[in-house]
């Protein structure tokens, strides 16, 4: 079973964020980058760039396949993971640590809390693997 | 994810796969691995050491008689009348029109007595065909009983050596030996879709798995892994070696497709010979073309091939390529652009991201030229 760690919040399209004050870290769960497989580019958006919840915010591609980037919270980019583009891997290495990929300066703080918890997380992924 | 209301097809290995933890996906109306650890590195370990695919999935037929060769002269664009006893031949079925119904290789098993390999997903489709156009013999098809397993890569010979009742050495590239591995009855064939050295191993279905355990366990000392669809698509891309249903199908003729050198019209009457040549006659106006990303973006299946903006073809295979760490494609362009080293962009959601047309294959083959 994939790793869920306990004190991040989850979206159904499997991102996580971890929030830290009026901010959250975000990036795609340990689920996620293993149905992926090798994960070879990351497109992110501009430091300034403005994210909505649920709307695509990137785009990262896997030899296999690409998939959209959902933002889990909505606001403005203020950080950006510059090393992706040079190392996508290490998306598939650490994603919940160096494979982060944006952190957003929170317009709505209340939708921290339409976010799933790790255990309504871990579910849906169990029901998703089968 | 999609309902698949039929059932899935299953390889007689497809527990085994299971087992060793493979990802398996619906491939062509199969359950097929598509990787076991990741593609990249599958990948280089075909290219550098040895890798085992079950290919099961793929569908053969025999025929047989003394109008064998006529059938298949009929239906097929390739000369078998050139074909010697052990000799293995890549060949087109074709349309009237000239489209491709399946690329397969032709076996000539005895002087009239032929096996065709065909695309997994085409077997239904190719069964009809060949049973209806390939009058006055007797066809069979045996995909159901057999099973199909690749051992591809620099080390693939020694390791099929050790395990065969006869020298396989001297079989040469596109040649095939009747014979025992591991004391399993094969037709042990020097072909493959990876642009290494290596064998296909056709053997009874029921013996795949003895065959399968005991070519994982000869190889350990060379490094052998089971290696899924998704590493077998990025071999054979880098090879240009062209994916029926992504780089050919019933829409595309064998000229713009680059395989010009397997219709034989000097051979006599055969099914799209008219069609081809008057296009051969009229010139053609699109070719597959590889081409190479001059910026990290990937093209996939579908996207458009655009020139100064305008569109001028058509993305219909794209990845990374693990060997040149540079995202590689395949696609149809206007014939005017298809020389080497052309500028074109791809139209990647909506952003044209630069590429170049490139000299293929993209790696050298080392598929044994004996």
């Amino acid at each position: 079973m994939a790793n869920v760690p306990g004190e991040l919040r989850y979206t159904k399209e499997h991102e996580w964020a971890k929030l830290d004050g009026d901010k959250a870290r975000v990036g795609i769960t340990a689920f996620a980058q293993e149905q992926l497989g090798d994960v070879v580019f990351v497109e992110l958006p501009k430091v300034g760039a403005k994210v909505t919840a649920m709307k695509t915010f990137g785009v990262v591609e896997s030899v296999k396949a690409v998939s959209d980037l959902f933002a889990p919270l909505s606001g403005e980019v203020v950080e950006i993971n510059a090393e992706l583009p040079k190392k996508p891997e290490v998306v598939n290495a650490d994603p919940y640590g160096d494979g982060w990929m944006i952190v957003i300066k929170l317009s709505n703080a209340r939708e921290w809390e339409g976010l799933m918890p790790a255990g309504d997380y871990e579910k849906l992924i169990a029901e998703a693997g089968h | 994810m999609t309902d698949n209301p039929v059932p899935l097809k299953r390889t007689p290995l497809r527990d085994v796969h299971a087992a060793a933890g493979a990802k398996m996906v619906p491939f062509g109306g199969w359950d097929m691995p598509v990787q076991y650890t990741g593609i990249i590195e599958e990948h280089r370990c075909v290219r550098s050491a040895v890798g085992l695919f079950d290919i099961s999935h793929m569908g053969e037929f025999e025929v047989r008689g003394p109008g064998a060769l006529a059938a298949i002269q009929t239906i097929t664009t390739n000369d078998a009348s050139t074909l010697a006893v052990g000799q293995v031949q890549y060949s087109l079925l074709c349309y009237p029109e000239g489209g491709i119904v399946d690329d397969l290789t032709l076996y000539r098993l005895a002087d009239q007595h032929f096996m065709l390999t065909v695309n997994a997903s085409n077997i239904d489709k190719d069964w009809a065909w060949v049973t209806g156009h390939g009058k006055g013999a007797d066809w069979k098809n045996v995909s159901a009983e057999r099973g199909l397993l690749a051992v591809q890569g620099p080390r693939a010979e020694a390791l099929v050596q050790r395990l065969a009742d006869r020298d396989v050495t001297r079989v040469p590239y596109y040649h095939f030996a009747q014979g025992a591995v591991a004391g399993v009855q094969c037709l042990i064939s020097r072909t493959g879709y990876t642009g290494e050295d290596g064998f296909e191993l056709y053997a009874p279905a029921a013996r795949l798995e003895t065959l399968w355990h005991a070519l994982m366990e000869a190889g350990k000392g060379d490094g052998i892994r089971p290696i899924g669809l998704g590493a077998r698509d990025t071999l054979r891309l880098e090879m240009k070696f062209a994916l029926y249903g992504n780089d050919i199908d019933e829409t595309t003729n064998p000229l713009e497709a680059g395989l010009g050198w397997v219709v034989k019209p000097a051979k006599g009457e055969f099914i799209g010979r008219k069609a081809i040549e008057a296009m051969r006659a009229a010139g053609v106006t699109r070719r597959l073309v590889g081409f190479e990303m001059t910026e990290r973006a990937v093209a996939r299946h579908g996207y458009r091939l655009l020139k100064d903006g305008a569109p001028v073809g058509v993305v219909t295979s794209g990845s990374f390529s693990p060997s040149l760490e540079r995202c590689i494609g395949m696609g149809y362009v206007r014939a005017d652009l298809a020389p080497v080293g052309t500028e074109l962009d791809v139209d990647i959601r909506g952003r044209a991201h630069r590429a170049r047309v490139a000299k293929t294959p993209f790696v050298p083959s080392h598929a044994k030229k004996i």
